[in-house]
């Protein structure tokens, strides 16, 4: 090993251990605070570590307040969000990408335009369309302006066609409709990049702040992001409750991210424009 | 017919029989398009021309509500408060993505685990991010604190609270740069590397001559991405700072939610929306511009 190749090897990992250290120091902090019982927290004696080990936080935040209902709420949106767009944006990217019609192009540009503009422009139009239809405060209301969702129709159309149409070809000789040639066709060769934009649908619904912050009103139909912050109101100042609350709403996105890490990946690289 | 390549080897009929089940599958999605997107769209332009409540539409008043928008120094405070964001942000969320993917990618044998540390607290929702970063600064018995010493108040100090909004949300996102960049680092064919190294490249050399090249398209993409994501800041200085203190940390989409949903005004809140969206477009095309004129200029 070469005298500058050592030198940058040491520098790099004494970098990486700081950057390690300070990327995870936050998460573990929040960990050892929701171990400890309310009266640590605010003790004039500073630990590292819990002196007295309880699961009194975690207790207390699924007993009281209403986190195991934000929790429910935010399955729900993300599950239906998540559903519903897999469902509307391949359809739409395989007509895009297989079938021939006037106004193909137009429309196909129309619907791009979603990557230019803001979602955050549309949101006073947005809520006064949804008063109009009655949706304030309800699992439509707060999933529906979320299935739409150019990029993933993009990344769905860039699929397809890289796909050879002798394999659509030989289904629709044997007069399959266009949907059966979605479903038992394009459907089981596309298993990887579906399941990777579906992760990610979920877990940027789960994550999804804005919108439930504007259309939901009631405690009751909070999704967990949105809930969270009201917890100062419904514990007062309580650190250990928060921090198990607040690893409590981590937890299932943390854990999809860990089982599918290289999905999860691969899906925010397509969704960003560039390959997986 | 007007397509001259059909795909199939059906020929011209191939159109006529497609129309009905294109429009079919596409329908979902148009409905729910139009509804959710383009009739929003234009409608937060005709709003912005008229005098409007959250729940009915007044008056017409033509430009009235860009005339007040330009007097208004509320919005001139929210969208510097933006910019400021953006210089806290933009530049160190890109140099420390970068760092991180070439860490990533150097220490290959601890490969996942450097990767998952960084990129994990990305996929995190953004009030996990903020009741920690709150507990972390609290005056008294927060962390921060305690490893610096002192009792600063930092959400509530005029000076720290906005970098301290920024040092929260460069911990919550890198992780998505670090993943543009490996991504980019990977394309990077390694007989460059092998070529390189048998001139006698090593170290920073090889960085220079082969690695910075050949990742300048990403740089620029990474660069106009965070930009945008920048600009349209909003829930962490909601839920940690409410804009406060003295509106030091309200935000330009801060701003309009107030004029929209506490004032009532969604006439003069599309106003604000659509000069928002037209500073995103025209500092992002400025932006891109700077970018491949440094770029042209080192060639």
């Amino acid at each position: 090993m070469n005298r500058s190749g050592s030198f940058w090897t040491v520098a790099g990992a004494a970098c990486a251990i700081m950057l390690v250290v300070l990327w995870a120091f936050p998460l573990l902090w929040a960990l050892s605070t929701s171990l400890r019982p309310e009266l640590e927290t605010v003790s004039s004696q500073f630990h590292w570590l819990p002196q007295a080990w309880t699961l009194e936080a975690y207790r207390k935040t699924l007993g009281a307040g209403n986190v195991v209902r934000w929790l429910f709420n935010s399955f729900v949106v993300a599950l239906l969000v998540t559903v519903v767009t897999m469902a509307i944006s391949l359809m739409a990217a395989y007509a895009f990408s297989q079938l021939r019609f006037r106004g193909r192009g137009i429309v196909f540009g129309v619907a791009m335009l979603g990557f230019l503009l803001p979602f955050e422009a549309l949101l006073v139009p947005l809520f006064r369309t949804m008063h109009q239809l009655g949706l304030v405060n309800s699992y439509a209301g707060i999933v529906l302006p979320q299935v739409v969702a150019p990029v993933v129709i993009y990344v769905f159309k860039q699929f397809f066609d890289a796909i050879p149409a002798d394999f659509r070809e030989a289904a629709v000789m044997d007069g399959a409709g266009p949907l059966r040639v979605l479903w038992s066709v394009y459907l089981p060769i596309s298993g990887n990049i579906v399941w990777a934009m579906a992760i990610v649908t979920f877990i940027a619904a789960w994550n999804n702040f804005l919108w439930p912050f504007i259309i939901v009103t009631s405690n009751d139909m909070m999704t967990i992001p949105l809930g969270l912050t009201q917890t100062y109101d419904a514990f007062g100042v309580r650190y250990a409750q928060l921090m198990a609350a607040a690893l409590l709403g981590a937890l299932p996105v943390a854990l999809a991210y860990v089982l599918f890490q290289r999905r999860v990946t691969q899906g925010f690289l397509a969704a960003s424009g560039l390959k997986g | 017919m007007r397509d001259d390549t059909p795909l199939m080897s059906t020929g011209p009929t191939t159109a006529r029989r497609d129309t009905l089940p294109a429009w079919l599958l596409l329908a979902p999605f148009l409905v729910a398009f139009g509804l959710f997107f383009f009739l929003p769209a234009l409608e937060t332009f005709w709003l912005s021309l008229t005098e409007s409540s959250l729940t009915r539409t007044n008056a017409f008043v033509g430009l009235d509500n860009y005339h007040t928008l330009l007097n208004d120094p509320s919005f001139r405070d929210a969208v510097g408060n933006t910019f400021y964001f953006a210089l806290l942000t933009v530049i160190p969320l890109c140099a420390l993505g970068l760092l991180m993917a070439l860490l990533v990618d150097r220490f290959t044998n601890v490969q996942g685990w450097l990767q998952g540390a960084f990129f994990l607290p990305f996929v995190l929702p953004i009030s996990v991010m903020t009741l920690i970063a709150d507990w972390m600064l609290q005056p008294s018995s927060g962390v921060v604190n305690h490893i610096l010493g002192g009792a600063r108040p930092w959400l509530a100090d005029p000076h720290w609270a906005l970098p301290a909004v920024a040092i929260g949300t460069i911990w919550w996102t890198v992780g998505f740069n670090m993943l543009l960049f490996l991504a980019g680092l990977r394309n990077i064919p390694a007989e460059l590397y092998e070529a390189a190294a048998l001139d006698g490249a090593r170290g920073f050399t090889l960085f220079r001559t082969i690695t910075w090249p050949a990742l300048r398209p990403v740089v620029s993409t990474a660069l106009i991405l965070q930009l945008i994501a920048s600009l349209k800041v909003f829930g962490q200085t909601y839920i940690l700072t409410s804009g406060g203190p003295f509106n030091t940390t309200r935000v330009a989409l801060h701003y309009m939610y107030e004029t929209a949903f506490t004032q009532s005004d969604a006439g003069y809140a599309a106003a604000v929306a659509m000069a928002f969206v037209a500073i995103v477009i025209l500092l992002s095309l400025l932006q891109a511009s700077i970018v491949k004129w440094v770029a042209g200029r080192d060639r």
